[in-house]
């Protein structure tokens, strides 16, 4: 019996359900009624509502994956600096948000974002009323960044705990004091959870369509949502499709950015599983 | 004894091109303790894995018992192997590694419960049984892959590198072992190591490969006093190896001088290499030395003093009890029991290709 | 002058953690608000989360005569477990199979094989909608069925890959060695050592399908999981039994978590406790 064959049913699924979908992109994208057609490529670039949704996109995901990185990396320095069972405890409590349906948690910002929300209630306390929260771009940057600080974080805490604290222990040896150590040793070290962190952060930040619906009020639309109302509400598979193609190969683009980054940071790469 | 129970005949192992074994033949006689002796890449666990059934000959026949192997499974051959780094399971404790073979033969409980206690007393690892591997020192893992592979009572048990996880003090201690559990079983073991002395200490017979070819084969007596040629002479032992000239028979010339030998059969003037043992080098007295030289260094060993002498360009490795005076000069005989006279190779085996 | 010195150097360490603490308290209170916004709403008698009308278990009760929440429901828990299952059991053989493939091959299929996992899903979901809508399947459950296999292959095939990495090859050659079948060794020996990997893939695959909006919404056609549910509704306003459900869903994984991670932290500590015995024993 030869072990290969165990394979083969799983090859045959990757055939019919991995690599036959896209083609039908692709298909769909060139192929109208099946003749060759370059009409949904044009319009993709030729209509500049498109390009500046796109650039929206992209500078959301910047602000985000950078805030995410300002805000988590403190966290998981800061657990990875605690006792060992009592970081092991926290970080459960850091993982625990993600099990509860993220369109509800999302929805529940809309909640306290609202113009009757506790968040307006305290600020118009302090007399800033009627300042307008929900709806905005700030929200839309909120929501991606609760949405995905988890992923920032977790990636960095497994890196820092595995840091060998020797290297610590030398640098201070050697002179530097605790922030030339953390500055020039500890951050250093950690680059490649850093780096898997903000891909793992970047890329669903970019692909995301439902939290700006939900937070922006459908007055920030998002290149995913213009791609699944190209789709399901205009039912336009040509220009969906074409939409489709162009976020895979940016989120391919970025994926090599962040290898050859990870490459230069070191081969230890943190991941979330 | 003189039974042979599994024989190899023109076996050769292809890998992609590279020839792993090429053309061997070799017999293993029920109850001996055959070694496979060689640097690693020389095919010496090739072999073995052939023998267990884990490699298919690229050609060539393993017969055991006068039977044809090629189509047995390993897992229907009456062999049992002790893996190079044990290759314990690591999901079952002690007890369920050694009486795995036996479960899957479906042997009665009580009669499991009995061998693998048997077993953990003769591995000296009673009351080891509910543990899990991973808590067992490298020794102990040893012996219960030993225990695992000899509760089956295997016609012929393999073991590949089986000590060399371990310090050198277990490692002694476990050659003795091994060599005990042997006699008293009264098993075929064919042993694969590198290491010369382990060879020499345990072995009845030791085949000492190089190149995927068998460079001699014979009792450890025989390859240590009778080395075949200089790659034997030097893997076996540390040698002083130089090129001469075969005069005619019982004279050779080499270093610039002619010796006697016991050595004949070579033709006129053929070239050959002469293989002299460091502790076949005798100091002595000017007058009665075959040449002189200069004392280059001089470590304790132990036992003897390792002393390198320089005389006409070749530097000798002599072992003595006595030691001499570095940078002094001393006089260097060498008797005619002393030479090894051996054909020269052909050029490619002599390049070193590992 | 050194008691000064240690007296300033306890005073930032105490600076220090009040900091940390701050810092941890307020992160997890962004963590945590919307969380504790949705039970605080399972609570209230009104019927959205606009707002609070007193104190009332009504949701909990109307939940479970919800047709449409029970419906959902269903389908994403049987869908959660039988994507897990397939997805485990096709993941774990061909892991195994891919393993013992060549080099070349063996390359070019884990490279397909990571592509959902570095797909969008959007992209990934809209893929299978034009690919289901061109082979005709129509009935959506099992649309959803096959979309949720093939996006848990991979992450099943890249947890069981490193143990079997890991795992020696001498493992299934002794098991051969000792009697076993090539069927028995894998089953005896290789499976059981690879086993947590399986199990993590399983674990994994299990709460990727649980969690799955994107994927399914493109996917399915018209059948709703719990996800498209709560989409569909946020227009006009969750209703507050699905906080409810939620409230229920998440205080029993966390539990789980934390009954998981203590007795794995007592299991730790027993076995250090006997090994201690043993040593001792033995010495």
């Amino acid at each position: 019996m030869k072990r290969t064959l165990f394979s083969y049913p799983y090859i045959l699924w990757m055939a019919l359900f991995i690599l036959a979908p896209m083609l039908f992109i692709v298909y769909h994208a060139f192929f109208e009624n099946g003749r060759w057609t370059m009409e949904y490529i044009k319009a993709a670039f030729e209509d500049a509502v498109y390009f500046k949704v796109l650039l929206r996109s992209i500078m959301l995901a910047f602000e985000g994956t950078l805030l995410c990185l300002l805000l988590g990396y403190p966290t998981a320095y800061m657990l990875s600096t605690m006792k060992k069972s009592t970081a092991a405890l926290l970080s459960v409590f850091f993982i625990l948000p993600m099990w509860m349906n993220f369109l509800l948690r999302t929805y529940a910002w809309q909640v306290l974002l609202g113009s009757s929300g506790i968040i307006s209630r305290i600020l118009s306390f302090f007399g800033f009323s009627d300042v307008l929260l929900l709806h905005t771009e700030g929200a839309v940057l909120l929501g991606t960044v609760y949405n995905f600080l988890p992923f920032m974080i977790l990636p960095i805490y497994t890196v820092l705990i595995k840091l060998d604290k020797s290297h610590i222990e030398a640098a201070n040896d050697l002179g530097a004091d605790g922030i030339t150590t953390f500055f020039k040793v500890v951050f250093p070290l950690s680059m490649p959870g850093v780096i898997s962190g903000i891909t793992m952060v970047f890329i669903p930040a970019i692909t995301t369509f439902a939290i700006s619906r939900l937070l922006g009020g459908g007055k920030y639309r998002l290149y995913g949502d213009l791609i699944e109302q190209k789709i399901v509400s205009d039912g336009d598979l040509g220009l969906g499709s074409v939409l489709s193609l162009i976020l895979l190969v940016l989120v391919l683009i970025s994926i090599v950015i962040m290898q050859k980054a990870e490459k230069t940071a070191g081969s230890e790469g943190g991941t979330l599983w | 004894m003189s039974k042979h129970l599994i024989e190899l005949i023109n076996v050769s192992k292809d890998y992609e091109g590279d020839a792993a074994l090429q053309n061997v033949d070799l017999y293993i006689r029920d109850g001996e303790f055959l070694t496979l002796l060689g640097p690693s890449g020389c095919g010496k666990t090739t072999m073995l894995r052939i023998i267990a059934g884990f490699v298919l000959p690229t050609s060539g026949k393993v017969l055991m018992d006068g039977e044809d192997l090629s189509g047995v499974p390993p897992y229907k051959r009456r062999v049992n192997t002790v893996f190079q780094k044990y290759a314990l399971f690591p999901h079952l404790n002690v007890f369920d590694n050694i009486a795995f073979g036996l479960k899957i033969k479906q042997v009665p409980k009580s009669e499991i419960e009995r061998r693998v206690n048997s077993m953990l007393e003769m591995v000296n690892l009673k009351g080891y049984d509910k543990r899990w591997v991973d808590q067992l020192s490298g020794g102990q893992q040893q012996r219960v892959a030993i225990a695992r592979a000899l509760v089956n009572e295997p016609e012929v048990l393999l073991l590949d590198e089986p000590l060399g996880a371990l310090d050198l003090q277990l490692r002694k201690e476990m050659q003795v072992e091994l060599k005990r559990m042997q006699q008293s079983l009264g098993i075929t073991f064919v042993y694969v190591t590198h290491d010369q002395e382990e060879a020499l200490t345990m072995s009845d017979t030791i085949a000492v490969m190089r190149g995927g070819v068998i460079q001699q084969i014979g009792t450890p007596q025989d390859i240590y006093n009778e080395p075949k040629n200089a790659f034997v002479a030097d893997f076996i032992g540390e040698s002083n190896i130089l090129p001469g000239i075969m005069k005619d028979d019982f004279k050779v010339e080499f270093n610039g001088r002619e010796y006697e030998c016991v050595d004949k059969g070579f033709g006129k003037n053929e070239p050959v290499e002469v293989v002299v043992r460091p502790e076949d080098v005798d100091i002595v007295d000017p007058y009665n030395a075959h040449f002189e030289g200069e004392v280059k260094s001089i470590l304790f060993m132990g036992v003897h003093y390792e002393i390198r002498v320089e005389s006409g360009g070749f530097v000798w490795t002599i072992h003595s009890t006595d030691p001499v005076m570095p940078g002094g000069k001393v006089g260097i005989q060498i008797l005619p029991d002393a030479i090894h006279i051996m054909k020269k190779p052909p050029e490619d085996v002599s390049g070193e290709s590992e | 002058m050194v008691k000064a010195v240690r007296l300033a150097a306890s005073r930032l360490g105490r600076v220090r953690k009040f900091f940390k603490g701050t810092y941890l308290f307020a992160m997890l209170v962004f963590m945590y608000a919307p969380i504790i916004v949705l039970i605080f709403f399972s609570f209230t008698e009104s019927r959205t989360m606009s707002s609070w009308k007193g104190f009332s278990l009504g949701s909990y009760q109307q939940l479970f005569r919800d047709a449409a929440i029970m419906d959902a429901l269903w389908v994403t828990v049987s869908i959660a477990v039988l994507s897990a299952v397939i997805s485990t059991i096709v993941g774990t053989f061909a892991s195994i199979g891919l393993y013992s493939l060549k080099k070349r091959p063996r390359a070019v299929i884990e490279n397909i094989t990571q592509l959902p996992m570095v797909n969008p899903d959007l992209v990934t979901g809209i893929s299978f909608m034009l690919l289901f809508s061109f082979m005709g399947f129509r009935d959506g459950y099992f649309r959803m069925l096959l979309a949720h296999i093939t996006f848990n292959l991979p992450y099943v095939i890249f947890s069981v890959m490193p143990k079997l990495r890991q795992s020696s090859d001498m493992l299934y050659e002794a098991a051969l060695d000792l009697g076993c079948t090539p069927w028995e060794a894998l089953k005896r020996v290789v499976i059981p050592d690879i086993l947590p990997g399986i199990v993590s893939g399983f674990i994994l695959a299990f709460t990727l399908s649980i969690d799955d909006f994107v994927i399914s919404w493109f996917a399915a056609d018209g059948v709703q999981n719990l996800s498209i549910y709560i989409y569909a509704q946020a227009r006009m306003g969750i209703n507050t039994k699905i906080n409810a459900l939620s409230a229920l869903l998440f205080i029993t994984v966390a539990a789980l978590l934390l009954i998981v991670n203590l007795k794995s932290i007592r299991e730790e500590r027993a076995a250090e406790i006997q090994n201690r015995k043993v040593a001792r024993k033995s010495a």
